[in-house]
């Protein structure tokens, strides 16, 4: 019963969103009760659709084994955080999770948007309509979540004991989160450029979105890249993997989009540029959700592969992205030229940022389909991996880091004050830090060595725009980019030490044996069985001393009997500099077991970093939507 | 911007499109296949993988007449459901020699005892170098090596009734 109201709330919702594209597109009416209704249509359609997330989730809840998807995807004795987790750790039920933020979206932007004229919000609520009746389409015809299994089994299949764990449990919300909010600035730039009112209205009521979008796929990226380093017990932190590219994809078209999006809404300036990365952002979303949800590519991440749903969304895709770039195309001429400005200027400064992000996005592209695009005019098999990918990427994300240096100092429109006092204390540090690994460290890798001096530089230079101001009357926005250039520098750093300083160290070694790696001393003291809720382990008790620090690893090998899989559960100790990273492997003949042990100075940086840029984020969003309340206010109390 | 600039947007979702739907048409063959098919046999010497029937090494093989190597295990099901094929290629006069991959003397004669012996030779690669030296990715495995000792066929997985002609053929073709 359960499901049958879900899926008719689906039905319903679908049916909506073409009345709110069907009123969108139509012209009779009295321009204001047209775009009241509109809102209220989006409203209800979102509305709708959470009624349709809220069932699946009660059917994964109780393990309601007659619906399919429960049923392949469940088990009544798995605990039930990820029951709950269940119903979005599969394909129908990630899509139909899609289809809802979209609503969602959709539901918001029509709630409370204000900065839009009606007829420009008119036609963006009609493109985001759109969007969510293909998806709606899709759910319906290829993906329904609902459908019942007749006789229904006993228990079910279980779910792949890799994603029990809180981490994943809420890493896909949080991506989805992130490429879907991007719907809302590309629904915004078609209904300007169909409206032909690219303004920089426009871009703020683009702006929020665009940010709230970025902190999350900020965080997603960064616990999804936590979690491949802990729970694949690989020891790495970024694999190239083509899903981890399909979520950095939109990542740096929104950060590019971030970026510009400032210059229009402040300046109006690059208005063609941010309509076009607007459209560029949510087609990344777009195009990742497709790789990742056709296995079109081979990857680590096993998601079913199903030629027909494949087409499905590659055709959707093609008609939005394709409509959209049309669009573009066909009104681009009409898009006015913005306020002028001097190539050294933050907007100059802006342009280059995105250009160099721009570019690091072409090469992940490319990196990321080239296998695809080799194997159809050659016929040759070849995978592009980290080689590729870091010996391109890094140079020009280097590049776009020492650029940080300069950008945020420069002003607006143009700027002939001297440069270099403002500049000067990131390049001093930049260059003491580079002297300093140089004579400390005289046989590190160049990009290491480079990304060490970056990073320390900087610090001071993310501080920089905070100086000669007063600090009480600093808007948030600004202290939000101070934060998150920090946190770059930040991440920037923990990269670097962990390529620069990672000691490894792989042994066979039997009980009571040490092993040395970097500056700890493991003594390998016992192996005994345990066992958790579902799954038996093998764990080591290792005690690693450095110094007169003792702290004791317990890793393990573990085994799930349903569906039988084994996984590896590193152990990791984290100190302030640096973790100590234990994998337990396999026993030989002899007795001795497979153990490999690294020490990673200085690694956990790279997600504090993430963090901080997620925060920066975060406050530069509460600072603009708390000032626009108050400008609202003020604008409402001259009106009384 | 200029008019063409503003379709290069469009041109890349095209080329996107277009290879994304060709690889969709076309499924991937996700086979490893073999790198050393059309080269000579690598050096090793195998010893023998149970009592009473020789090892084998490479110079077994490059006798003049091509024959079939079967890269097998007594743990491996599909080896059972192919082992009445390979008694059949032997009855129609193709030598047969085997690799038995991380096997145990008794196993391999237990095997041989319930399923028929085709092999004239078996070699025990007890850590699968010799079958990573063929660029076999599993069990079975079937090569056909002429009598030059080159490697001139490859046949993944079991071998299944409708193989067994080409098999024949490729075997005739190796002499």
């Amino acid at each position: 019963m359960i499901a049958e109201a879900g899926l008719a709330a689906l039905w319903l919702a679908a049916a909506l969103a073409a009345l709110q594209l069907a009123l969108a597109c139509g012209s009779g009416g009295e321009q204001g009760r047209r775009i009241a209704t509109i809102r209220a249509v989006a409203v209800a359609q979102g509305l709708l659709t959470i009624a349709a997330f809220a069932a699946l989730v009660l059917v994964f809840l109780r393990s309601d084994m007659s619906v399919l998807l429960v049923a392949e995807n469940s088990h009544s004795q798995k605990p039930w955080i990820y029951k709950l987790a269940g119903a979005w750790g599969n394909h129908e039920g990630s899509m139909l999770l899609w289809v809802t933020v979209l609503a969602i979206a959709g539901s918001v932007v029509a709630l409370f948007e204000r900065r839009l004229d009606e007829r420009t919000l008119g036609a963006s609520l009609g493109a985001q309509a759109a969007l969510a009746l293909g998806f709606f389409a899709f759910l319906l015809v290829a993906s329904n979540p609902f459908e019942r299994l007749n006789p229904a089994p006993l228990d079910g299949r279980g779910l792949n004991p890799l994603l029990q764990d809180p981490g994943l449990a809420f890493h896909p919300p949080t991506l989805y989160l992130g490429y879907v909010g991007l719907s809302v600035a590309f629904s915004v730039a078609v209904g300007g450029l169909i409206r032909r009112e690219v303004s920089p209205a426009i871009a703020r009521a683009m702006r929020p979105w665009v940010l709230a979008a970025w902190i999350m796929l900020t965080l997603g990226i960064t616990a999804g890249s936590y979690w491949a380093y802990y729970e694949l017990g690989w020891g790495g932190w970024w694999f190239w993997d083509p899903v981890e590219n399909a979520s950095l994809m939109p990542w740096l078209a929104a950060t590019a989009l971030l970026h510009s999006v400032n210059v229009l809404a402040a300046r109006g300036g690059l208005r063609a540029w941010t309509m076009m990365l607007a459209l560029v952002a949510f087609s990344m979303s777009m195009v990742g959700t497709f790789l990742v949800r056709s296995g079109i590519l081979t990857s680590v991440h096993a998601f079913a592969v199903d030629p027909t749903r494949g087409s499905f969304i590659l055709a959707l895709l093609t008609i939005y992205i394709g409509g959209a770039l049309t669009l573009l195309a066909l009104r681009i001429a009409d898009v006015k030229e913005g306020a002028p400005f001097e190539i050294v200027s933050r907007e100059g400064g802006l342009v280059i940022n995105n250009l160099l992000l721009s570019v690091i996005l072409g090469v992940v592209f490319v990196g990321t389909l080239y296998p695809l695009i080799a194997e159809a005019v050659s016929g040759e098999k070849l995978s592009v991996g980290p080689p590729y990918f870091n010996s391109v990427a890094s140079p020009i994300a280097l590049a776009l880091g020492a650029f940080l240096l300069i950008g945020p100092q420069l002003r607006w429109r143009r700027d002939a004050a001297p440069l270099l006092p403002r500049i000067a204390p990131g390049l001093l540090v930049a260059i003491v830090a580079l002297v300093a690994t140089i004579v400390l460290w005289p046989t590190i890798g160049i990009l290491p060595r480079l990304g060490l001096a970056l990073g320390a530089g900087l610090i001071p230079a993310s501080v920089m725009p905070l100086f000669g101001r007063s600090l009480r009357r600093t808007p948030l926005a600004i202290w939000g980019m101070v934060l998150a250039h920090l946190g770059v520098s930040v991440a920037i750093l923990g990269m670097a030490s962990d390529s620069a300083f990672t000691k490894e160290r792989l042994a066979a070694a039997r009980p009571g044996e040490t092993v040395p790696v970097g500056p700890w001393l493991v003594e390998f003291r016992e192996v005994m069985p345990v066992a958790g809720p579902n799954w038996t382990a093998i764990e080591a008790e290792l005690r690693a001393s450095r110094g007169s620090g003792v702290t004791i690893l317990k890793p393990q090998s573990r085994f799930f009997p349903d569906p039988p899989t084994t996984t590896n559960e590193a152990a990791i100790d984290t100190s302030w500099n640096g973790q100590l990273y234990a994998v337990l492997g396999e026993r030989d003949d002899q007795g001795r077991w497979q153990l490999r042990l690294w020490w990673k100075p200085f690694v956990t940086l790279i997600w504090l970093g993430g963090i901080l840029i997620a925060l920066g984020g975060a406050l530069a969003l509460a600072g603009r939507l708390f000032r626009e309340r108050q400008q609202r206010r003020r604008i409402e109390e001259a009106f009384e | 911007m200029s008019r063409y600039l503003r379709f290069v947007p469009l041109a890349v979702l095209l080329l996107f499109v277009v290879v994304v739907a060709w690889r969709l048409v076309m499924p991937e063959d996700t086979k490893v296949r073999s790198q050393m098919t059309g080269q000579p046999v690598p050096t090793f010497a195998l010893a023998p993988a149970t009592n009473g029937i020789p090892g084998l090494s490479s110079k077994d093989l490059a006798t003049g007449q091509p024959r079939l190597v079967n890269v097998f295990a007594s743990w491996c099901v599909p080896c059972i459901a192919e082992a009445p094929l390979l008694m059949e290629l032997k009855r129609q006069g193709v030598p047969i020699d085997a690799v038995a991959v991380r096997d145990k003397p008794a196993d391999v004669a237990e095997f041989l005892g319930r399923h028929g012996n085709p092999f004239e030779r078996i070699g025990a690669d007890d850590e699968s170098r010799v079958q990573i030296a063929l660029g076999s990715s599993g069990v079975p495995e079937t090569f056909i090596v002429d009598g030059r000792g080159v490697i001139r066929y490859q046949h993944m997985g079991p071998i299944e009734p409708g193989d067994v002609p080409a098999l024949l053929g490729e075997w005739e073709k190796a002499r």
